[in-house]
């Protein structure tokens, strides 16, 4: 695909992508439903059945709509903060959940399902745990002079490893019948939850942030080129890196806290964008923005449509996901081209 | 007044007890190619970061220009210093362009684009190392050397008139240190400074106008390589071995006399006098003087042809 021309035609597939994803569902929809739907509410021409309105207005209004848009903002959140790992810590094979913010947001979410009955609790519990968790692998991270780049990796791998105990100590704390199943189906991700309310709260923030780290993508290919080579070109690298991982830090546990975990995202929607347009970060990653957009709807529609009962999103991921890693791997001898 | 100008640098790393540079002075001038010389660990590294700004010095100054360092921002650092580091491996593949259009990033503010006056900055360098024909190759499938070069290019769009290089040659092979060589002396008759550190003396006796020795951080000897690369002060400085000899009265070359055990080192010499003496009787092995020189200096009338 020629450079210029992917950011246009690969926005297009995505709007196909979701326009055609709106059909999908148990209740299928025809093309002219939607177009007559959306010409009634918008430009109030055409008259239609007042129940069959409202019919459609809570399938696609309440429902898929927002499911579509959940779907866009977290593959793209995915796998944007993924790809700016990726960068910054010169590691191909880094994935969103570096730093420990997924298991943080899990535990903060199982926790408060456990000790809570109210959702928004659950929410913005998922959302603290997730900052809290960077936050110990940063504060690690500093405590020790050296090579940050590697005492950030091992302080997430530490903070990973803790915030997974715990979360292991509130699963055998819950009550088996009720709290155990739940947190266990939240844990394997799924957008069924989505509402409006909190793809507002949720959605304004990621849109802020990617967008914070399309502006700021230029600094990313510097960084990539080690600490050293970056602080003699005149870049504040301390300072950028962490505004970077506080952005990706924000996406990553909003995307927990709509749709719970979905794995392999982050780490393999930037590998497919730099097989495409190439290892400029300054492509790379609104590319893999709308990839990362464009694979997660897909893939629920999947999930959601295939069987009769509707699979969890992140098996879903997984299971698409590691089998490409594995082919993926064969390209690592060429410098992950 | 001198480019750079260090004065009486003391620094010690936080987690080890031991001072790594006790009160280095030195004062380097524009133009200048100075070499770096010392074993593993006598703080050539930590030097050159201090040079660079990425370590802050515990006592002492350094000064560009008569300006503390500390007193200038990053930006205008990399504008004057550009640093070229070991041969370094990159997991992502830049093309060649891209990594030296990084070298105008010290100009650009947030949000940067290029511009064509960046492109043509860019091109310029590359046209100077003659590496036009890699801009578009990834960075990743090129040689020791051609990495190099690409450095030292995006070093030229930097701007800045004074490279800082840590071992620049160290993996390279034979071919594309001459070459890399070559190029710094091409570059220091323009006017550009270098300062390299390196572990072969021969980096230095071919173009080094001037050699700073430094053995558990201070300056063992400073001054010019063919007064102070000589038997005494590498193995002072090494342990090693070694005779520096004159080559026609034209150039220097440093053949080490193989180390540690004098007999093992006599009995070599003996083994080359017997050889010289055998092929022919002109002379005993300390005195010889090679007719036609097996190397030519990178320098000289006839540059080697790589």
């Amino acid at each position: 695909m020629k450079q210029k021309w992917s950011i246009p035609i690969l926005s297009l597939i995505l709007m196909v992508t979701a326009s055609f994803s709106l059909m999908l569902g148990k209740y299928p929809l025809a093309p002219s439903d939607i177009t007559e739907f959306f010409t009634h509410k918008i430009f109030g021409i055409g008259v239609m059945d007042l129940q069959r309105y409202s019919l459609l207005e809570s399938l696609l209004m309440d429902i898929r709509l927002p499911r579509i848009v959940a779907a866009v903002l977290i593959g793209a959140s995915l796998s944007v903060s993924g790809a700016a790992f990726q960068a910054m810590f010169i590691n191909p094979l880094v994935s969103p959940g570096l730093l420990g913010v997924l298991s943080g947001a899990s535990f903060g979410a199982a926790l408060s399902m456990v000790f809570s009955k109210n959702w928004v609790m659950v929410q913005v519990c998922t959302f603290v745990f997730g900052f809290i968790a960077v936050l110990i692998a940063v504060g690690i991270a500093r405590i020790y002079k050296g090579n940050t780049i590697l005492l950030l990796v091992l302080g997430g791998v530490i903070s990973s490893a803790f915030f997974t105990s715990l979360l292991s100590i509130v699963k055998y704390i819950a009550d088996p019948y009720n709290q155990l199943p739940a947190i266990v189906q939240w844990l394997m991700g799924g957008l069924s939850m989505v509402d409006r309310k909190i793809l507002l709260i949720a959605g304004i923030p990621q849109i802020v942030s990617i967008a914070l780290v399309i502006l700021f993508s230029g600094y990313l290919n510097v960084l990539s080129m080690g600490d050293e080579q970056a602080k003699t070109l005149g870049i504040q690298v301390q300072r950028i890196r962490m505004f970077l991982v506080f952005l990706a830090t924000v996406m990553s546990s909003l995307t927990v806290v709509t749709a719970g975990m979905i794995g392999w995202v982050g780490l393999i929607i930037p590998h497919i964008a730099r097989m495409l347009v190439g290892p400029d970060n300054k492509m790379l990653i609104p590319v893999s923005a709308l990839i990362g957009a464009i694979y997660l709807v897909v893939v629920d529609d999947a999930s959601r449509i295939l069987f009769n009962v509707e699979i969890p999103i992140g098996i879903t991921t997984s299971l698409i996901g590691i089998p490409f890693f594995t082919v993926m791997l064969k390209k690592a001898k060429r410098g992950w081209g | 007044m001198p480019h750079i100008s260090i004065k009486n640098i003391y620094f010690s790393y936080e987690n080890k007890k031991k001072t790594v540079l006790n009160g280095i002075n030195l004062d380097i001038a524009r133009g200048e190619i100075v070499t770096l010389l010392g074993p593993n660990g006598c703080g050539k590294s930590t030097l050159i970061k201090l040079m660079l700004g990425l370590l802050r010095p515990e006592k002492g100054d350094v000064c560009i220009d008569g300006i503390d360092i500390s007193c200038l921002d990053s930006k205008t650092i990399s504008r004057t210093i550009a640093y070229v580091p070991q041969i370094h491996r990159s997991y992502f593949p830049y093309s060649v362009l891209d990594i030296v259009l990084m070298g105008r990033i010290p100009y650009k503010t947030f949000f940067y684009r290029y511009t064509k006056e960046d492109m043509s900055i860019a091109n310029d360098a590359m046209e100077r190392l003659s590496i036009v024909h890699l801009a578009e190759r990834p960075y990743t499938e090129l040689s020791g050397g051609e990495r190099q070069l690409t450095i030292v290019a995006r070093a030229i769009t930097q701007g800045a008139k004074t490279l800082i290089m840590d071992e620049p040659a160290t993996g390279l092979d034979y071919g594309n240190q001459l070459r890399l060589l070559e190029e710094m002396i091409r570059l220091s008759q323009e006017g550009y400074t270098f300062i390299k550190s390196t572990h072969s003396p021969e980096h230095a006796l071919w173009i080094a106008d001037r050699a700073v020795m430094i053995k558990n951080g201070t300056i063992m000897a400073d001054g010019r390589c063919d007064l102070i690369i000589n038997s005494e002060n590498m193995f002072e400085l090494y342990n090693a071995k070694v005779k520096v000899m004159w080559v026609n009265d034209a150039f220097q070359i440093c053949v080490p006399r193989v180390v540690s055990n004098f007999s093992q080192a006599d009995e070599i010499i003996d083994r080359k006098k017997a050889f010289v003496m055998k092929g022919d009787s002109r002379d005993s092995y300390n005195n010889i003087v090679v007719s036609n020189p097996v190397v030519e200096p990178p320098y000289g009338k006839d540059k080697i042809k790589l």
